[in-house]
C-alpha cells in the first residue's frame, strides 16, 4: 500500500452485503469499484485494472469460476472468493480456476480486510523472484543450497517433503488445493492419490511445527486443501 | 502325505458345541455296576472336597437308605427340602426341581438319574428334570446303574431275569460331560450283602437274592466297564478329532429299520439302536401302512406309536410311510433318504417255509445296492397269537372289535341279496351270466368294506352258487364234475378281484387322505398369506386345526418382552389353557402339554411358534380325540401348520413396523424440507448483519463506549444466530436423504488439528490435550463432516465444563475400527439419558443457562452413522462426560509409490 490507493472490484449480487464490504475497505483507505455480474465484473475488472478482487461464486448472469477463468486469461491480479459454509465443491473449482483464496458467509470486516492486505502485500513484494532464503519462524529455507534449517539445526527432509514444503512456501496466503499440490509434487499421473499430500504433510508438520497437532504454518483448509501462513 | 487341513463342518461343528457347552452346566454320572457298589458314597465324599473348596453344593435329592457311612457324609451338606405330591390320596415326597432352580447352586446332586417322577410331576422322568437344571447353567452330579440304561435295559434283564422298568436314554448317558465308574469287585459286593451294607427292598427281597448271584455281578460288571470303555473310546475319538479333523471325508452309511405291529419290535429298536450308536451313524425306523395294517386293533396301534417313540428317543429319525408291499416300501424309502443298510427282524419262531419269501430275501432282490442286516427275534412266548388283550380303557376295543365285525356282517347280507335277485333270472340267464352278478357282488363289497369281507364274499357267492343255481339246485352236490373247475376259477377270480379292488380302494383312500391334508395346509397358507391381524391368524389355525384334527386350538402371541399374551379370544376355545405352561414352551422353544416329556399329563398340547428371526408365541392344541395327533405323520403336520403361523405372525410383525416406519418418513421428510427452506431464507441477511456490525465499529469518528457495547452485542447475537441456522441447515441436509459423504482416506491428526482451529475462538487451546498415538491408520471419512462432529463434542464439553478445566482428545483401535474418544471434567451425563442427549432439541439437564438448542449431538450422530460408525456418550468412573465414536477402518490404500514422482514434474523449485 505505497504510492498509490490499491483498487479493489466487488462483484457481489447482495446488495447489503455489497454495501458492507465497500464500506469496510473504503474506511481502510482503498478505492472500491462494484459489479453486481458476471458482465458487469469483466468489464470493469478489463477498465479500473483492479489490484485485488472480491468475487461471490453465486450470480444471478452466470458463474463466477467462468469470469476466473476469463480473468486470468489476462490478468494474475489476487482473487478473493465469497462463498456459502457447505460448498466445497465450488471453492475447489473457483481455486482449481485460478482464485487465490475464498472467506466464507458470513465473515468479519476485520478477517476480511486481513486477507486483502495479505494478498495486496504478497503481489508487492514478490517473495518468489526475489530472494535464494526464505524465512519464518525458526525455520530458514536456502533454495539454493536446497537445505533446511530449524533454530540454527540442519532437518533432514526427504526430497518429496521438500518439493512440498517449497512448493507452499512460494504461494504465501494462497489456497492450494489438494489436486494443485499432488500435480506439483508428485505429477499429473498420481491425481487420485491424495492422502499421499496429507501423509506428507503431516510428516511435514511433525519437522516444522512446534505443535503438530494444532499447527501455525502450513494450515488445513479441511475438505480443499492447504495454506502457508508465514 | 495326508492333507490334515480340518474339515470345516467338523470345526464348525466343535464350536457350535463348544458354545453350547459353556452355557450349559455339566452333568457328571457316577456309573455303577448294580446297587450297593457305593456311587452315592463316592459322589457324596467328592461333593465334600468341593464344598471345602468353596464351590457351591447342595443337595437336591439323595438315597441314603439309612446307610450310618452315608449319612454322615450328608451332614453339613446343604440339602433342599422335597416336594409334597399328592397323588392318589397320598402324598409323596418328590425332588423340587423348581426350589433347585431358584435356589441357582453352581453344583447340585441328584441321585438316581433313572427314578421315574410322580405323576403329575413337570416330568416323567427325573434325567429330564435334570436336562432342564443343565439347561439352566447348574452343574448336576447323578448316579445310575448299568440296567438303567435304555439300550442294554433288556440285556441285563436276560442276563438276570429282572426286568427294571425305570431307564435312561443313552442319549443323556453319550452326551455327559464326564462318567466316573464305581467299581466294586463281585466278591466284595457280596461281602458286603452279607454284612447287610447293601439296601434291599422289603417286598422284592427274594427276587433281589437271586439278582445277587455272583455269575450275574460278573457279567453286570463288565458291561459296566465295556459301556464306559465305549465312551472313553468315543472321547478318545472326540479329542483326537480336536486335534486334527480326520483327512477323509467318510460317507455315513445310516441305517433303516423297517418295525412291525409284532409286540418284539421293541427289542429290535433297541438292538438297532446300539448298532447305529457303535458304527456312529444315524438311522431312521419306519412302520409301514399297509392294508392288513388298517385292522390292527387301537392297542396294537398305540404299541407300535410307542415303539416308533422310543426309537425316536433313541436318536432315530422316524416315519410311517404307506404302501401295499413292504419290500418295494422299505427300498424306495431307503433310496430317497440315502440310507444304505436296512435292518429287519429275523424270525426263529417260525417253522421254514420254502414257499414264502422272507421280507428279508425281497428287500435283498428288489434293492440290490442295499445291505441287509438281520437281527434274530426271540420266538413270541404264546405262539403266535396275534395281540395280547387290550389293556386298561377296554372299552374303547370292545367297541372296535364289535364294528369290526359288522362289514362281514354287510358281506353276508349283500351276497344273500345278490341271490335273492338271481333266483327269478334263472330262467332266463345262462349261469355263466349268474356267475358274473355274483363276481359283481364281491366287487362290490370289496370296494365297500375291504380285503377280509370280500374274501368271504367270494366263498359265500361260490357257495351261493352251488346251492342255489347249479344242478340239483339246494343242494351242495354237483351233477356235473364240469361244476368243480367253474367253482374253482370262479373263487380265484372272485378272490383275486377282490383283493385287487380293496387294495385299489385303500390306496385311492391313502391317496384321497393326503391330498385332503395338503390341500387344507395349502388353503390354510392361502389364507394366512392374506391375514394382516394376529386375530386372523389366530381364526385361520383354529379352522384348520378343528377341520384336520377335531381339535380346538388357541393362539398366544408373545410381545417384545419375551411374555406370552393372553389367548387371543376366539369362538371355540381350549378349556384348560394354563399359561405357565404355555410360558415354559416359549421360554424353552420346545413343545409342552399333552403327549410331550413335559407335563403330559395335560390335556392341552403347547407348541412353539419358531419363525426366521424369533419365537413368536405358543399354538395351544386341545385334541378331542389324543389318537388323531399321536402318528409322525400328523406330528409332521401339526409341525408345519406352526411353522406356518410362526412365519405369518413374523410378516404381521414386520408389517406394523414397515407401516410405523412410513408414516415417520413422510412427516420428517416435510419437516425437512420446511427447515431447509427456512434456513436459506434466514442466511443471506444474517450474514450482511454480522459483517455490518463490525464495519459499524469501524466508522470515524471512533464510537463511544456505549456504542461500541451495542454493537459488539449485535455482532455476538449475530453470530449465535447464525450458527443455530447452520445447525438447523445441517439437521435437514442429513436428515433430508442419504448423506452424499465425500470421503478420502487422511490421517486423523489433520482433522483433529482443523477442528481444533475452528474452535479457537470459542474455546482455548491450551485447555485441549491431544493424544493421538503413533501409527494410526489412516481413516477413510468425509473430513468436513468430521471436523464438525469433533468440533460439536468440544463445544458441547466447553459448554458443560468448569472454565479452565482439561479437555482431552485420544484415539485408539479395534480390529474394525478406529476409535476416537473426547473427555472432560464436567459434571458428567445425566444417567439414565446418555441415549437421549443424541436425539433432537435434546439437552443434557433440563433447567439450564447454558445456550443451544442441543442439535449439535444429534448432527454428529447422523454423521458418524452415515460414515457406518457409531457413536456413544457416558459418566467415566472417575467424573466427567466421555464421548466415543467409531468409524470403520477398511483398507487404507497403500503409499508405495508415494517416492516415485512424475519425470515430467523434473525438479520444478529449487
Amino acid at each position: 500500500m505505497a504510492d498509490s490507493t490499491p483498487k479493489v472490484l466487488v462483484v457481489e449480487d447482495e446488495v447489503e452485503i455489497r454495501r458492507f464490504v465497500r464500506m469496510s475497505l473504503e474506511l481502510d483507505g482503498f478505492d472500491v469499484y462494484e459489479a453486481d455480474g458476471v458482465k458487469r465484473g469483466l468489464i470493469e475488472a478489463g477498465t479500473r485494472h483492479p489490484d485485488l478482487v472480491i468475487l461471490d461464486l453465486g450470480l444471478p448472469d452466470g458463474d463466477g469460476v467462468d469470469l476466473i477463468r476469463d480473468l486470468r486469461a489476462w490478468s494474475d491480479v489476487p482473487v478473493l472468493v465469497l462463498s456459502a459454509r457447505t460448498s466445497e465443491e465450488d471453492k475447489i473449482g473457483a481455486l482449481d480456476a485460478g482464485a487465490d483464496d475464498y472467506l466464507i458467509k458470513p465473515f468479519g470486516a476485520g478477517e476480511l480486510l486481513a486477507r486483502v492486505r495479505a494478498h495486496l502485500r504478497r503481489r508487492s513484494s514478490g517473495v518468489v523472484d526475489g530472494s535464494s532464503v526464505i524465512e519464518f519462524g525458526d525455520v530458514k529455507i536456502d533454495l539454493k543450497r536446497r537445505s533446511v534449517e530449524r533454530s540454527g539445526q540442519a532437518l533432514h527432509l526427504t526430497p518429496i517433503e521438500y518439493r512440498l514444503l517449497t512448493h507452499l512456501v512460494a504461494h504465501p496466503h494462497c489456497v492450494l488445493t489438494h489436486r494443485q499440490v499432488l500435480n506439483a509434487v508428485w505429477g499429473s499421473n498420481h491425481s487420485e492419490d491424495t492422502h499421499y499430500v496429507r501423509v506428507y504433510m503431516g510428516h511435514l508438520r511433525k519437522k516444522i511445527e512446534v505443535d503438530p497437532s494444532q499447527p501455525r504454518y502450513l494450515i488445513t483448509e479441511t475438505g480443499i486443501g492447504y495454506r502457508f501462513v508465514p | 502325505m495326508t492333507d490334515a487341513r480340518p474339515d470345516p463342518d467338523r470345526l464348525l461343528e466343535r464350536l457350535k458345541q463348544a458354545d453350547a457347552q459353556a452355557q450349559r452346566g455339566k452333568l457328571k454320572i457316577f456309573f455303577g455296576a448294580s446297587a450297593g457298589v457305593g456311587k452315592t458314597y463316592a459322589m457324596l465324599s467328592a461333593a465334600r472336597q468341593l464344598q471345602q473348596q468353596g464351590v457351591d453344593v447342595v443337595i437336591g435329592v439323595i438315597e441314603t437308605h439309612g446307610r450310618v457311612e452315608t449319612e454322615a457324609l450328608v451332614t453339613g451338606l446343604e440339602r433342599l427340602p422335597l416336594a409334597a405330591v399328592s397323588y392318589r390320596d397320598r402324598t409323596l415326597r418328590e425332588f423340587d426341581l423348581d426350589a433347585a432352580l431358584a435356589r441357582k447352586p453352581k453344583l447340585i446332586l441328584v441321585d438316581e438319574l433313572a427314578h421315574s417322577n410322580v405323576p403329575g410331576s413337570r416330568h416323567p422322568k427325573r434325567w429330564q428334570d435334570v436336562e432342564e437344571l443343565l439347561d439352566a447353567g447348574i452343574d448336576v452330579w447323578s448316579a445310575m446303574n448299568v440296567q438303567h440304561l435304555e439300550s442294554l435295559n433288556d440285556v441285563v434283564s436276560g442276563i438276570t431275569g429282572i426286568r427294571v422298568w425305570e431307564t435312561v436314554p443313552d442319549r443323556v448317558f453319550d452326551e455327559t460331560d464326564e462318567v466316573v465308574i464305581v467299581d466294586l469287585p463281585p466278591d466284595d459286593l457280596l461281602q458286603r450283602l452279607k454284612e447287610g451294607k447293601v439296601y434291599l427292598p422289603q417286598q422284592a427281597e427274594r427276587a433281589v437274592r437271586n439278582f445277587f448271584r455272583k455269575g450275574n455281578l460278573i457279567a453286570l460288571r463288565e458291561l459296566a466297564l465295556r459301556r464306559t470303555a465305549d465312551r472313553v473310546d468315543d472321547e478318545m475319538l472326540q479329542y483326537r478329532r480336536n486335534l486334527t479333523v480326520a483327512p477323509v471325508w467318510q460317507t455315513r452309511e445310516a441305517l433303516l429299520l423297517c418295525i412291525g405291529p409284532d409286540e418284539r419290535s421293541e427289542k429290535i429298536v433297541r438292538s438297532t439302536a446300539r448298532l447305529a450308536a457303535q458304527l456312529d451313524v444315524p438311522w431312521h425306523c419306519i412302520f409301514i401302512e399297509t392294508p392288513q395294517v388298517r385292522h390292527l386293533t387301537e392297542a396294537v396301534r398305540q404299541r407300535v406309536l410307542k415303539v416308533l417313540k422310543l426309537a425316536q428317543d433313541a436318536g432315530a429319525t422316524t416315519a410311517t410311510p404307506t404302501g401295499t408291499l413292504l419290500a418295494t416300501t422299505i427300498v424306495r424309502y431307503a433310496h430317497e433318504h440315502n440310507l444304505s443298510r436296512v435292518v429287519l427282524g429275523r424270525d426263529t419262531g417260525r417253522l421254514p417255509r420254502p414257499w414264502h419269501k422272507t421280507l428279508a430275501a425281497a428287500v435283498g432282490e428288489q434293492g440290490t445296492d442295499l445291505d441287509v442286516i438281520q437281527i434274530a427275534l426271540p420266538a413270541t412266548e404264546h405262539g403266535r397269537r396275534p395281540s395280547p388283550p387290550a389293556p386298561a380303557g377296554g372299552d374303547d376295543a370292545d367297541a372296535t372289535k364289535r364294528n369290526a365285525w359288522l362289514p362281514y356282517v354287510w358281506s353276508a347280507a349283500i351276497c344273500a341279496a345278490v341271490t335273492l335277485l338271481t333266483a327269478p333270472l334263472q330262467a332266463v340267464l345262462e349261469l355263466a351270466n349268474i356267475v358274473m352278478v355274483l363276481l359283481l357282488a364281491v366287487v362290490i363289497v370289496a370296494l365297500r368294506f375291504g380285503r377280509g369281507p370280500a374274501v368271504m364274499a367270494a366263498f359265500l357267492s361260490v357257495a351261493a352258487f352251488d346251492f342255489f343255481c347249479v344242478p340239483p339246485r339246494f343242494s351242495f352236490n354237483v351233477s356235473d364234475a364240469q361244476y368243480l373247475l367253474t367253482f374253482a376259477v370262479m373263487l380265484v377270480v372272485a378272490l383275486v378281484i377282490g383283493q385287487l379292488t380293496a387294495g385299489l380302494k385303500f390306496q385311492a383312500r391313502v391317496a384321497t387322505l393326503r391330498e385332503e391334508r395338503v390341500s387344507a395346509l395349502y388353503e390354510m397358507s392361502r389364507d394366512l398369506s392374506g391375514a394382516l391381524m394376529a386375530e386372523q391368524v389366530a381364526e385361520i389355525a383354529a379352522r384348520f386345526l378343528q377341520s384336520e384334527f377335531g381339535a380346538r386350538a388357541g393362539l398366544m402371541v408373545a410381545d417384545l418382552q419375551d411374555r406370552v399374551a393372553e389367548p387371543l379370544t376366539l369362538p371355540i376355545m381350549p378349556a384348560g389353557i394354563d399359561p405357565g405352561v404355555a410360558q415354559w414352551a416359549f421360554d424353552h422353544a420346545e413343545p409342552a402339554g399333552y403327549g410331550t416329556d413335559t407335563l403330559p399329563g395335560s390335556p392341552v398340547l403347547y407348541l412353539p411358534l419358531k419363525a426366521p428371526m424369533r419365537l413368536r408365541g405358543v399354538l395351544a392344541i386341545e385334541p378331542k380325540d389324543p389318537a388323531r395327533l399321536a402318528g409322525p405323520e400328523q406330528r409332521r403336520l401339526l409341525e408345519t401348520c406352526a411353522s406356518l403361523l410362526a412365519i405369518s405372525l413374523e410378516r404381521i410383525h414386520y408389517v406394523d413396523v414397515a407401516q410405523g416406519t412410513t408414516v415417520q418418513m413422510e412427516s420428517e421428510r416435510l419437516r425437512n424440507s420446511l427447515l431447509a427452506a427456512i434456513s436459506h431464507d434466514l442466511r443471506t441477511p444474517l450474514a450482511a448483519l454480522v459483517g455490518m456490525a463490525q464495519s459499524l465499529a469501524m466508522t470515524q469518528p471512533p464510537p463511544t463506549g456505549a456504542q461500541v457495547e451495542i454493537v459488539e452485542g449485535i455482532g455476538e447475537a449475530a453470530q449465535r444466530m447464525n450458527s443455530l441456522v447452520n445447525n438447523l441447515l445441517d439437521m435437514a441436509r442429513l436428515q433430508s436423504g442419504p448423506v452424499q459423504l465425500n470421503r478420502q482416506w487422511q490421517p486423523l491428526e489433520e482433522v483433529v488439528g482443523s477442528a481444533l482451529k475452528a474452535m479457537s475462538g470459542t474455546l482455548d487451546p491450551k485447555r485441549v490435550h491431544v493424544s493421538l498415538p503413533e501409527g494410526l491408520p489412516l481413516v477413510n471419512i468425509d473430513a468436513v463432516l468430521i471436523e464438525r462432529v469433533l468440533c460439536n463434542l468440544l463445544e458441547n464439553a466447553a459448554k458443560y465444563t468448569p472454565p479452565g478445566s482439561a479437555i482431552e482428545i485420544g484415539a485408539a483401535t479395534s480390529s474394525e475400527h478406529v476409535i476416537v474418544t473426547v473427555d472432560d471434567h464436567g459434571p458428567g451425563l445425566p444417567k439414565g439419558r446418555e441415549e437421549a442427549i443424541f436425539q433432537k432439541f435434546e439437552r443434557g439437564r433440563k433447567e439450564s443457562a447454558t445456550s443451544g438448542v442441543g442439535l449439535g449431538l444429534a448432527i454428529s450422530a447422523a454423521i458418524v452413522q452415515a460414515h457406518g460408525g457409531t457413536i456413544r456418550g457416558e459418566t467415566r468412573p472417575l467424573g466427567g462426560a466421555r464421548f466415543t465414536f467409531e468409524i470403520p477402518r477398511g483398507v487404507p490404500p497403500s503409499m508405495d509409490d508415494a517416492e516415485n514422482i512424475d519425470e515430467a514434474v523434473g525438479d520444478g523449485h529449487g
